[in-house]
């Protein structure tokens, strides 16, 4: 049997690096610390390299997600319209919201389909880190993808509700117009707006799990905030200025109206309905591309500067 | 076994000839924090205790897994990692992958290493052909890629040998089925290091040898190897380096011969 030091020299610089610590020997190799947080740039280009698999992984849970279920996929849709016939018992009928009303139920509709997007962006954000540790322990990837995924995920399931919801606003008796087509940059903003949002709250959700027990009162304080029932400008005039400028730059309600003047115009028409038509705030477009734009590069930067961290600890 | 015993020789040879590292490893400390492993101190007075005395959570504890490890290793090698449960060995790896963070010292590497752990990846709803696709994706692939190795990866895993299975769900495969296909992707891509943690030990006899054939190509083509295992023999196998881990600290750094002989004689020097 040899000696014990003998095998030390395995792990030894030979020849010409004899002699060196191991901190100028990986200098001099050009190694890097392990698990270092790239730069901003560096991890947008293997964000981009990775959009494959955040595409993959987002098809394969909205797949993998209802494969249980009798009647699979279709509770994508059934769901939000439970709620909006839910929400017309109470509002509707028994608060009578809806005389007078121009397309109560297309208001409605349209309101619920476009904060549970935005909603749904918030609680699966919430979890994107904290559920998928396993994965995170396991590959390198920028940690960035996983709320981006979910974020496609629910803009998936959103272009799947958008068809019944084209169906219920025909329904109602609204003829297709050219605004239609302004409902994809709406809901381009949106998404980008959400994407920005679920970044934030991963990383918050990643650090304190208490926080998603809190998320179900904030999402329903905002939701009855948003005037998804009812009308925040038949009201706005009784309100001091400071709820003014709120309940109006409230990016929620900005890209319900937004969708809702794009698909139900004529909600908003003073020569069809009169007194009843509705009131459009100004700058809406402005809103929803400042939301838009803001939120997502302040989410994208808040995200990635605790890239290292998660999944630790 | 012959490529093997030339390499070990090639070591000895080359004494005087400047080796590329891809691994150091610098003196690294690594603290766990555990929360909640206090005397089960849960309850909602607790709580309300401990947010009014405005104590930090007394529940934290601090559990030193790794106590000032180092070595270096290069390109070629195949090093393995043995020691008894709890000695740090995973710990070690993960913190090489990057997936750790480091108390004291620093961990230097070439590229991204990474561990063989595709299987968090996979989704039990899936096909295994979704599967494939999407694990393929995770370590990094190109769509291009994962198309042309596609049939190499489900051939590998030998799924379709007894019909058509990999257009079903994961659920329905058999726990070694399913680990088959798990290694397969995994070891599909090339990588600069390449950790591998007890995954080996999977599959029949037929899959075993071609797992430790693939593992012996990737270290070829690839940079360096480590693999952790309680499997001595596999160990003997594939490395020729191993490094001994006990509570924490390095007990040997050597040849695998003498160091897993000495190992398995109990013989601490």
């Amino acid at each position: 049997m040899s000696t014990v030091s003998e095998p030390v020299s395995l792990s030894a610089p030979r020849g010409a690096d004899a002699g060196l610590t191991p901190k100028q020997l990986a200098d001099k190799y050009g190694l890097s610390v392990s698990g270092r947080r790239p730069g901003l740039i560096a991890y947008t280009k293997q964000l981009w390299a990775r959009r494959h698999f955040i595409w993959a992984f987002a098809t394969a849970r909205l797949v993998a997600q209802y494969t249980d279920a009798k009647l699979g996929q279709l509770w994508q849709v059934v769901t939000p319209l439970l709620n909006c016939a839910v929400f017309y018992l109470v509002f509707g009928v028994i608060l009578n919201n809806k005389d007078g009303f121009p397309k109560y139920i297309a208001w409605l509709c349209i309101g619920v389909f476009v904060f549970q997007f935005t909603q749904s962006a918030v609680q699966s954000g919430t979890r994107a880190i904290s559920d998928n540790l396993g994965l995170i322990r396991a590959l390198h990837f920028p940690r960035a993808s996983l709320p981006i995924a979910f974020t496609v995920i629910q803009l998936q399931q959103l272009l799947i509700s958008m068809v019944v919801l084209v169906v219920v606003v025909v329904a109602t008796g609204v003829k297709p117009s050219v605004t239609w087509v302004l409902v994809i940059p709406a809901l381009i903003l949106q998404s980008m707006f959400n994407t920005g949002v679920a970044l934030i709250m991963a990383r918050i959700g990643a650090k304190t799990s208490d926080i998603s027990q809190l998320i179900p009162f904030a999402m329903r304080a905002w939701l009855y905030m948003s005037g998804v029932m009812y009308s925040i400008q038949d009201r706005i005039d009784k309100w001091t200025p400071a709820i003014q400028w709120l309940m109006t730059v409230n990016p929620a309600s900005v890209y319900m109206d937004l969708i809702r003047h794009a698909l139900a115009p004529e909600i908003y028409n003073k020569h069809i309905y009169g007194e009843h038509a509705q009131k459009l705030p100004h700058h809406l477009w402005a809103m929803g591309l400042a939301w838009g734009v803001v939120l997502l590069a302040i989410g994208y930067v808040f995200f990635w500067k605790a890239e290292e961290e998660y999944g630790r600890g | 076994m012959a490529d093997i015993d030339l390499s070990k020789n090639d070591i000895v040879r080359d004494a005087d000839v400047a080796r590329e590292p891809t691994v150091i490893v610098d003196d690294v400390h690594i603290v766990y924090r555990v929360h909640g492993a206090g005397s089960g101190k849960g309850s909602a007075t607790s709580a309300v205790s401990r947010i009014l005395s405005r104590k930090r959570s007394a529940g934290v504890r601090e559990v030193h897994a790794v106590r000032g490890i180092s070595f270096t290793a290069y390109k070629g090698e195949a090093v393995g990692l043995i020691g008894s449960n709890g000695s740090g060995k995973s710990t070690m790896l993960a913190a090489i992958a990057g997936l750790l963070p480091t108390e004291k010292g620093g961990i230097y590497t070439n590229g991204q290493p990474s561990l063989l752990g595709v299987n968090a990846a996979l989704m039990n709803e899936l096909t295994g052909e979704r599967n494939v696709i999407l694990g393929c994706l995770a370590m990094g692939m190109p769509p291009a890629e994962v198309r042309r190795r596609y049939d190499d990866i489900v051939e590998f895993s030998g799924i379709n040998e007894k019909g058509d299975f990999i257009s079903l769900p994961m659920r329905t495969y058999s726990s070694g089925m399913g680990a088959r296909l798990r290694f397969s992707i995994a070891a599909a891509k090339t990588h600069d290091v390449l950790l591998i943690d007890e995954a080996l030990a999977t599959g029949d006899q037929a899959f075993q040898q071609r797992s430790k054939k693939r593992i012996e190509e990737l270290r070829k083509s690839a940079g360096t190897v480590f693999l952790v295992s309680h499997d001595n023999s596999s160990i003997r196998e594939v490395c020729e380096r191993t490094i001994w881990i006990e509570h924490g600290e390095l007990v040997m750094d050597g040849p695998t011969d003498e160091v897993v002989g000495r190992y398995e004689r109990g013989e601490r020097p």
